[in-house]
């Protein structure tokens, strides 16, 4: 294992390429808008605008405009290059050419959800180094909590309790209050006492989680069968307006979630945790499934509300929005910031205290209990602020949908987001976003193009590329990680570990941002993100 | 190494002839799963609707449209089915829509398309509030959860005499949707609900199993598609029950019996597409569909060419109205509620107001010996017209 | 219900649990071999698997109209599957796994992840081929008649079952028999020869074991190829028992499977059969709760039946993995293979 050397690289003489950027920018832009424009297409030769409108032409467009705020990030330029580049692009380019084809701004706001939900699995994974595999549960918790509250169905729940409880509210209310208030306590007072497990003290965690649980089903019930009365006036969901609100009540659902999981499981290592969080990710799917009473079940929760802003509507359509794509441009700027926010805040822990605690954590997990870091702590803050990641996207998720069923929470979403973590770079922010963009893109843009471009071809189903794209997919995940097993965008150390033997002068360059928001980062970063030890390997589940 | 430029030279094929063409580019899309656990069932959808364009080719082009189908793959994700909706909502060729396999999918891309007006026909979509939502793009040409649910539960009342049914679902949109219909109009009849619960195991029913054995139901009603309830019903047999299996459209399928073995013997389902025996074109369609494929046609893909040919013929409809010239998507909308398609193995279909059809013969087959039979037959009707 | 209809009802749902977890015992040994030598969990080895089920499937297709035992058919059906999934395992091993053997262990999991998606597509295209998506065992007669059920008069065990109207299938047997056998097998590999000392250890350090004299690189492909022919085995008694595979039937299998890998404590041979058998009782009881009056309905829960047969497998994994941390049979120092 090598040593950490802090201290950024010597800095290498690389050629100002503002130049280069501003042009490139230009001519995908150019290209992007003019191949989503019908009236200019029109102008064109038709061989050329056939060759423009062709999808995967159309898509390679998209990717190469969108590879524009990369180069941005990554070449040597000025810095009001890059921030033209980056500001004209997501603020006048993008919306552009989503107003003139809808599905850009869908692909931009998919993006910005699962940038936002790799950023959090990389607290939980890179940072704190717990695997978990049933991350997507978060993101369906904040999407119910908007979606049964944005849309008919909590009228539905309130009309069902009013026609089905008795009149004791108050009593269950207050009864699952004191029952909460009395078992978290009592959790941290075993928490005080622990560090030895011994069998007593975990039955009685254990007891008290069941009874926390219980206390908070209990809670919501009893709130819920007072609140009965007023079905009639949510038979089309809570004023839309409330949709900030429930923004920070995603978050706040998403992270006790996160801490109710993280609980009873923390204490396990390695792949223990990574099969039992597995298994709770199916246990929230299994139960929106369920639960019909509250989430209509497989049927899904339809139509779910979005917030509408009203001088931002006049503004979209002064610029020539029409009226059913406000709320998509609208999500789009609202993905924006909170992306803004979540980067700000990842760079924040990453140097804060908590965020050296988890890196110790993950390192060595003994070492950092003898410093002084408390473990149940310190990992239920990380799962519940990657969870709070995962909740507020679930309520953009939702809104964005119009539609929420629980096939858009399976197993498979929950490994999508890892692999986007793990492609773009275990612990490094850009590297995670860009992972999130590329299989973003090559599933909803570029891979189904290859189908539609072929289309009229008539192929067999056998070599037909739109049958084809797990397999293409599956593919490029094994060819990216065998050539670049670092990931895309590495943070610093995870590099000099994978290239030891390399020439150390990479090309280094100091890092602005994506969009402008980010402060250079004085390249100190002093983790590897999700190396996990040698020792930490041999003890399995153990707490030797 | 191979497969790599064998794909690079199709995609230049394609480019090159895509901008060849001289008429005026018709397009028609689909939208269901092509890869993963469902591509089966969609792929049908998909090729069924190819060979309903393949059929219309020659008409389109006398009206100087080059028609094709583009497939889209929704791989049964609805966030997938959305963005691809969204895409067809851009590609300003494209009139119309078939799709989709699951009504999760079909929800959200409807509401994606129905700004553009682009006309959406679905061929499995039964849940009712697909087009309960009132949209206007949103057509579907099998029958409702409440049209279904109350003809299989009729039957097992009145000609399977069943005092006790056992209720069982596969935890879909459809399978649940529609067993609800069916437990209420049971209810409604006092029939003896012995069991109702879901499953979304694939392969192993013992629990399930053990427990219609201990309740000793009269029936089953199983909602749910063929792959998994054709696997169930052999496990049941083989555990020596014998009691009738009744289910929806979902069973309307050829591998019911593959799957099945003697264990799909008295199955019952209900389905508005007429058997093969009845319609000389279904035989012919049938052919074509095994001559295409190399595969046999099964009920998703008899469906997705009822619902090209609804598409295909609501288009031609809107650009006779509109001088046979290319008409907008909005015509083609509207002519979709006005169209009465004819030729197709499901009957003539016209669809209300709400996209629904309007009548529709359903027909209750049933499977023993392996053979596929007409059991009875019974006229249904949209809710409202 | 009274005790006297309930307590037969209890045993015939335990025993199909049985039956059921030796199907997943002998796939969770698949990862907990894989496990034990590189700390891998092998996504991929549910496609393996699948392809132990399908070359099983060909065998007894092609073999279908010919004259011969079907006890011959089902060796060769399961010899043919268990070189075809060993290789593949070991070839998804050369050209997946040990490239990566130095970067972060995330890394081949995601490759394991992709190489699971590769294989779920060849499969469906190889089949589709023939224009086969669905793929549904032809036995030969007899193995679905049953062993000893309430009509046929039998001695002993059967007498037994008979009396208390459980009928296990002649297919039901011959899964456990060959679940048995191949356990036997590879307990006496990996603890009496030569061979699976090497594998313990590697398992135990690669490195140090490569400095007395062991090929590692070799044991490593060996383990693979063990495991890959326990998952062949495994698809042939999958298919066996549940009639019909698909391309992507042994995602939830797979998932189970492995499940019961961590819940005997994953690394231990025992420890997976153990896990595979209380798993599958586990599920079966879940399945059952409702009829056993267990209709928990606070907050309108729902009623507790087979659609929480999965969930409720996990949520008793969570309850042991918090008295025993590392699984029923592990320990601290888990002996691994």
């Amino acid at each position: 294992m090598t040593a950490i050397r802090p201290g950024s690289q010597p800095p290498v003489a690389a050629p100002d390429r503002s130049v280069a950027l501003i042009v490139l920018a230009v001519i995908s832009s150019a290209l992007l808008l003019i191949s989503q424009e019908s009236s200019w297409l029109a102008r064109l030769p038709s061989a050329l605008a056939n060759f423009l409108k062709n999808p995967l032409v159309a898509s390679l467009v998209l990717t190469f405009f969108l590879a524009n705020l990369l180069f941005a990030y990554r070449w040597k330029a000025s810095l009001w290059a890059k921030l033209l580049v980056g500001g004209l692009s997501l603020f006048l380019i993008l919306p552009w050419a989503g107003r003139d084809n809808t599905s850009v701004l869908d692909l931009a706001i998919q993006i910005g959800i699962f940038a936002a939900l790799s950023l959090g699995l990389n607290i939980v994974v890179g940072l704190a180094g717990l695997l978990d595999l049933g991350y997507i549960a978060f993101f369906a918790v904040g999407a119910y909590t908007w979606g049964i509250f944005g849309s008919g169905q909590i009228g539905k729940v309130l009309t069902y309790f009013k026609d089905n409880s008795a009149n004791n509210g108050p009593v269950v209310a207050v009864g699952g209050l004191v029952l909460l208030i009395v078992t978290a306590l009592s959790l941290r007072a075993i928490n005080r006492v622990g560090g030895k497990r011994t069998p007593v003290a975990s039955w009685a965690f254990l007891l008290a989680a069941l009874g926390l649980v219980i206390g908070v089903t209990l809670l919501v019930r009893g709130l819920v069968m007072l609140a009965a009365a007023n079905a009639a006036g949510l038979t089309s969901g809570v004023n839309p307006n409330f949709f900030w609100l429930f923004l920070i009540l995603a978050i706040a659902a998403a992270a006790s979630v996160g801490v109710l999981i993280g609980l009873p499981v923390l204490k396990l290592k390695g792949d223990y945790l990574a099969i039992i969080t597995l298994g709770l990710g199916e246990v929230i799917r299994v139960l929106a499934n369920n639960l019909s009473t509250y989430t209509n079940g497989s049927q899904g929760i339809t139509p779910i509300g979005s917030a509408s802003v009203p001088w931002f509507n006049s503004l979209a359509g002064a610029i020539g929005f029409t009226p059913d794509q406000y709320s998509l441009f609208f999500l789009y700027f609202v993905v924006l910031i909170i992306i803004a926010v979540i980067i700000l805040a990842n760079m924040r822990l990453d140097r804060s205290k908590i965020g050296r605690a988890w890196i110790a954590i993950r390192e060595d997990e003994i070492a950092a209990q003898a410093m002084g870091v408390p473990l149940v702590q310190t990992k239920l803050i990380a799962f519940a602020t990657g969870a709070s990641f995962a909740g507020i996207m679930g309520v953009i998720f939702a809104a964005k949908q119009g539609f929420i069923s629980p096939e858009s929470f399976i197993l498979n979403q929950s490994i999508s987001v890892l692999s986007m973590v793990v492609l773009g770079g275990l612990g490094s922010i850009p590297g995670v976003i860009l992972g999130a963009a590329v299989v973003t893109i090559l599933n909803i843009s570029l891979l189904p193009s290859l189908g539609e471009a072929t289309a009229s071809l008539n192929l067999p189903p056998q070599v037909n590329p739109a049958q084809l794209q797990r397999l293409v997919f599956g593919g490029i995940l094994v060819a990216m990680m065998l050539f670049r097993p670092e990931g895309l965008l590495p943070s610093v150390r995870q590099r000099r570990m994978m290239h030891e033997d390399d020439d150390p002068s990479g090309n280094m360059t100091p890092q602005d941002s994506l969009a402008g928001e980010l402060k250079p980062e004085n390249a100190a970063e002093v983790y590897s993100p999700g190396v996990a030890t040698r020792a930490d390997n041999e003890r399995g589940g153990g707490t030797q | 190494m191979k497969k790599t430029s064998i794909l690079a030279l199709t995609l230049l094929g394609s480019l090159t002839l895509g901008a060849a063409s001289a008429q005026t580019s018709l397009k028609i899309a689909s939208i269901s799963p092509l890869s993963g656990g469902q591509s089966d069932l969609g792929t049908q959808i998909k090729n069924g609707a190819q060979l309903a364009v393949n059929e219309y080719v020659a008409q389109f082009k006398k009206l100087g449209f080059d028609l094709s189908l583009t497939g889209y793959d929704d791989q049964a994700d609805p966030a997938t089915g959305t963005a691809a909706a969204r895409k067809i909502a851009a590609d300003t060729s494209i009139l119309a829509v078939v799709g989709t396999l699951n009504s999760g999918v079909a929800i959200p891309s409807s509401a994606a398309l129905a700004p553009s007006h682009v006309a959406m026909v679905s061929p499995a979509n039964t849940a009712n509030q697909v087009t309960d939502r009132g949209l206007k793009n949103m057509n579907r040409i099998v029958a409702r959860d409440d049209a279904q649910g109350p003809a299989g539960a009729n039957f097992m009342v009145s000609k399977l005499k069943s005092k006790s049914v056992y209720l069982l679902n596969d935890k879909t949109a459809y399978g649940e949707g529609l067993v609800a219909e069916v437990k209420k109009a049971l209810q409604a009849k006092n029939v003896k609900i012995s069991g109702d619960e879901g499953t979304e195991e694939k392969s192993d029913f013992s629990a399930i199993i053990q427990k219609i054995k201990l309740t000793k139901p009269d029936a089953i009603y199983f909602g749910g598609i063929y792959n998994q309830i054709g696997v169930f019903v052999k496990q049941l047999r083989e555990q020596g029950v014998m009691i009738p299996l009744v289910g929806g459209d979902g069973l309307d399928s050829e591998q019911m019996v593959t799957i099945g073995g003697k264990g799909s013997d008295n199955v019952f389902y209900t389905t508005v597409a007429a058997p093969a025996d009845a319609l000389p074109s279904a035989k012919k369609v049938a052919d074509a569909y095994s001559k295409t494929y190399g595969k046999d046609i099964q009920g998703f893909g008899i469906f997705g060419y009822d619902a090209a040919k609804v598409v295909l013929q609501g288009v031609l409809l809107a650009a006779k109205d509109n001088g046979n010239k290319l008409p907008s998507r909005e015509q083609v909308e509207t002519a979709m509620r006005k169209v009465r398609a004819t030729g197709l193995l499901s009957g003539t279909v016209q669809f209300n107001s709400m996209g629904d059809r309007k009548a529709a013969k359903m027909y209750i087959m049933s499977i023993n010996n392996g053979k596929f039979s007409l059991n009875s037959t019974l006229n249904v009707k949209a809710p409202v017209n | 219900m009274d005790f006297a209809t309930l307590a037969p009802f209890l045993v015939g749902v335990v025993i199909s649990g049985l039956v059921l977890g030796f199907v997943y015992a002998i796939i969770a040994l698949g990862y907990t071999m894989v496990y034990g030598v590189l700390q891998l969990i092998n996504f991929a080895h549910s496609e393996v698997f699948v392809t132990g089920a399908v070359v099983g499937f060909e065998i007894f297709r092609v073999l279908n109209g010919v004259e011969m035992n079907g006890y011959l058919k089902l060796l060769l059906a399961l010899i043919a599957a268990m070189v075809a999934s060993g290789l593949l395992n070991i070839l998804i091993e050369r050209l997946a796994y040990r490239p990566l053997r130095n970067a972060p262990r995330l890394v081949p999991l995601i490759t394991a992840i992709g190489v699971s998606l590769i294989l779920q597509d060849l499969i469906r295209i190889i089949e589709g081929f023939q224009g086969r998506f669905d793929l549904t065992y032809q036995l030969p007669t007899g193995f679905s008649t049953p062993f000893c059920g309430p009509e046929s008069s039998c001695a002993g065990v059967g007498k037994f079952l008979g009396g208390i109207g459980i009928s296990l299938q002649i297919k039901e047997v011959i899964v456990v028999l060959v679940a048995l056998v191949s356990l036997a097998a590879l307990n006496y590999l990996v603890n009496f020869t030569k061979l699976g000392r090497a594998i313990r250890a590697v398992a135990q350090d690669r490195v140090t074991a490569g400095l007395m004299g062991i090929d590692a690189n070799g044991i490593i492909s060996l383990t693979f190829l063990i495991g890959g022919a326990l998952g062949g085995i495994s698809g042939v008694l999958f298919g066996l028992k549940f009639g019909t595979v698909n391309a992507y039937s042994g995602f939830d299998p797979g998932i189970v499977a492995f499940t019961a890998a961590v819940l005997g404590g994953i690394g231990s041979i025992p420890g997976a059969v153990l896990g595979g058998l209380v798993l599958g009782v586990i599920q079966n009881l879940i399945g059952v709760t409702n009829i056993l009056g267990g209709a928990l309905n606070i907050a309108n829960l729902g009623v507790i039946d087979s659609s929480y047969q999965r969930i409720g497998a996990f949520l008793v994994l969570v309850l042991i993995l918090i008295f025993k941390p590392t699984g029923l049979l592990g320990r601290s120092n888990v002996e691994k293979v």
